[in-house]
């Protein structure tokens, strides 16, 4: 069997509903950390009269505080495996993909194990989000003025 | 009802998000990588201030806000410092998520053992 055969038969064998049932998982999970943030976010207007914007950047913080937290209890990895997309997608997979590398790469020692591994994961995000952005910042100001 | 359009928002980006890891061999990494590009792009378009004002924290939670805010700090670092503002300014305003991963990743992984 070569692998392309292979990958047909496990496509055929790997149930459309499971697919289904990812989705909405990640649909609920996702919707649940929005909402929350939301909450969190309406509660620091409201009643620490807080400016929209650094609410958003506390929630932020927050969010980046208990991904991290629970990561390196252990607890988040159990959910990123279930949950998936629903928890990379928001911040707290980039706080996870930190501090799980980092976790994971510190027996090899602070310099060459935790520090040249600890944007293992994010690195991909912070490069070409920065490329993206520098650039597209240039088209902006050329465009728009 | 923003608390609504927040659920729908994040929940609708995070299910695209498993749609594509279900059904392509793109990784994690791929996908945020992808989704922070996309939120530079949409800042570009003007389409992500529009989401952050329909849905609030719904558009702030996902990863691509990264994009937005670096998208954002650029330009407003242009009005400031001219062109010495897209290299001076572009990470002002997505600094408190770098920096809040760092310490907090960092002062925890000094803490706390890998359990496998």
């Amino acid at each position: 069997m070569n692998k392309d055969e292979y990958k047909k038969l496990v496509d055929e064998l790997t149930p459309k509903e499971k697919r289904a049932k990812n989705a909405f998982v990640a649909f609920l999970v996702g919707g649940l950390i929005g909402f929350v943030g939301q909450v969190i976010v309406t509660i620091m207007t409201t009643t620490f009269e807080m400016e929209v914007v650094e609410a958003y950047s506390w929630l932020c913080i927050l969010i980046i505080f208990i991904a991290s937290l629970l990561t390196s209890l252990g607890f988040f990895d159990n959910f990123v495996t279930r949950v998936k997309a629903g928890l990379i997608v928001p911040t707290t997979g980039f706080a996870h993909s930190i501090t799980s590398a980092a976790l994971d790469y510190k027996k090899e020692g602070m310099i060459t194990g935790l520090g040249a591994n600890f944007f293992k994961l994010a690195g991909s995000v912070l490069l070409y989000g920065i490329i993206a952005a520098f650039f597209l910042s240039i088209f902006g100001v050329i465009i728009y003025g | 009802m923003i608390f609504l359009n927040a659920f729908l928002l994040s929940g609708f980006i995070c299910m695209i998000g498993q749609i594509i890891l279900d059904n392509t061999k793109l990784t994690p990494g791929h996908v945020t990588s992808i989704f922070t590009v996309l939120g530079a792009v949409l800042s570009f378009f003007g389409i992500y201030q529009k989401l952050i004002s329909f849905a609030g924290a719904g558009a702030t939670v996902v990863i691509s806000n990264f994009g937005h805010l670096l998208y954002q700090a650029g330009i407003e670092g242009f009005r400031q410092f001219g062109v010495l503002g897209f290299f001076s300014g572009l990470l002002v305003k997505s600094s408190a998520a770098i920096v809040s991963a760092i310490i907090f990743s960092f002062i925890f992984t000094l803490i706390f053992k890998p359990k496998d």
